[in-house]
């Protein structure tokens, strides 16, 4: 038999086909299928949300008790700029959070009203799905979580969340907070951060910090699967809002006005 | 050899330089030390959440895993090999005891050239006390 160059080529080829065809069909075959945790069932009980109520949010003028608090005890820094602004919970006009909302008459009723902000937890969320390394996922009960330790800071998440909840750490964070919660770690430089619905709170039986500090009780925080909940009891026969609901994300954060 | 007065006494120079590390630290008494992380002397802070031996081998994994507790499965406590149960925190658990990291973690790290990440973002007690974040002031 002649064996030249171009046989000996052809066979090692095919060998090396053979050889990867087993380990090949063993990666592409395998559904990457999230291992649900060991507490999924008791978590999968509660599915958490939160109403806004306009009119108690717009009683006293220039209010921001829930923000501080929240900042305060997440350790959240005030940079001073924009650009580099991290954000948990925050306020937007009324006329940017919903466009869609202007009308000729009742326009100028709500201009420059503050819409409070924050993490919707979504049931679909979009970061989730573009996060590559998931450092963010949904857990049972509705919250979007973040592993810090896991974020690479692509931020791949903040150009797919919709409602630009997340803000990333241009720079070590630690210089600018006031003062330091111990319970609670600072983030460092990379990564991405958001609302977290007090996740370390309700593991102590705690409710959010943002609910926690409004006077007015403009913030209701509850299960949505309960239906005698606070949350389920502020949302009863109201006319509802959520941000950009035309998504399909389907947050867990309402507005009531 | 040619040249072989020039290479011989070169090679010898090149060989001590090289070598002078391990002399110097021969000879200044470093290469007997020996790393003392400082430990707690309450009486009630002498017993960690595992024996010794286990937490010298595996402290890395068992922080690993109560991370993973914690952030991923919402599990945060942990029950340990001598049938207590203690709160999954760095914070308020290890560091409660080993209060200043300088004195504990910081004494072999630095010795075996090891760094980790952890306060970066963690907080120990003893580092707030002369200060907001004595460490990082601007």
């Amino acid at each position: 038999m002649q064996f030249d160059r171009r046989g000996f080529l052809k066979i090692a080829g095919l060998t090396l086909l053979g050889l990867s065809a087993k380990p090949g069909w063993q990666v592409f075959s395998k559904v990457a299928a999230p291992e649900p945790s060991p507490e999924a069932e008791a978590l999968a009980k509660n599915k958490w949300g939160m109403a806004i109520t306009f009119r108690k949010c717009w009683k006293e003028e220039g209010c921001r008790d829930c923000i501080d608090a929240c900042h305060r005890i997440h350790n959240v820094p005030n940079l001073g700029t924009l650009k580099e602004e991290i954000k948990w919970i925050w306020r937007e006009p009324y006329e940017k959070v919903f466009p869609e909302h202007e009308f000729e008459v009742t326009e100028e009723d709500y201009q420059n009203e503050p819409v409070l902000l924050l993490c919707n937890h979504c049931d679909d969320p979009p970061c989730v799905r573009y996060c590559p390394t998931r450092a963010t996922w949904k857990r049972e009960d509705g919250i979007v979580m973040m592993d810090f330790h896991r974020c690479i800071g692509c931020r791949y998440c903040m150009a797919g969340c919709p409602y630009g909840s997340r803000s990333f750490n241009w720079r070590d964070p630690r210089p600018f907070i006031k003062n330091v919660n111990l319970e609670f770690p600072t983030r460092t430089r990379g990564v991405v951060e958001k609302c977290n619905f007090c996740v370390e709170r309700l593991a102590q039986n705690k409710i959010p910090a943002c609910v926690e500090a409004c006077k007015e009780k403009a913030l209701v925080f509850g299960d949505l699967k309960d239906p005698k909940s606070e949350i389920r009891e502020a949302l009863k026969y109201k006319t509802i809002y959520q941000r950009q609901p035309e998504l399909g994300t389907k947050p867990k954060v309402y507005y009531i006005l | 050899m040619y040249d072989g007065k020039k290479i011989i006494p070169g090679l010898l120079i090149f060989l001590g330089l090289m070598t002078y590390p391990i002399w110097h630290n021969t000879v200044s008494g470093k290469m007997s030390y020996v790393p003392k992380p400082e430990l707690p002397t309450e009486k009630d802070k002498k017993e960690c959440v595992e024996p010794k031996a286990f937490i010298r081998v595996n402290h890395k994994t068992l922080l690993e895993d109560w991370k993973f507790s914690v952030v991923r499965n919402g599990i945060r406590t942990y029950q340990a090999s001598n049938q207590k149960t203690y709160n999954i925190s760095l914070n308020r658990t290890c560091m409660n005891c080993h209060r200043d990291k300088t004195k504990f973690c910081d004494q072999c790290h630095t010795y075996m050239g090891v760094t980790n990440k952890c306060w970066d973002c963690h907080i120990y007690p003893k580092q707030l006390s002369p200060g907001p974040l004595a460490l990082h002031e601007p």
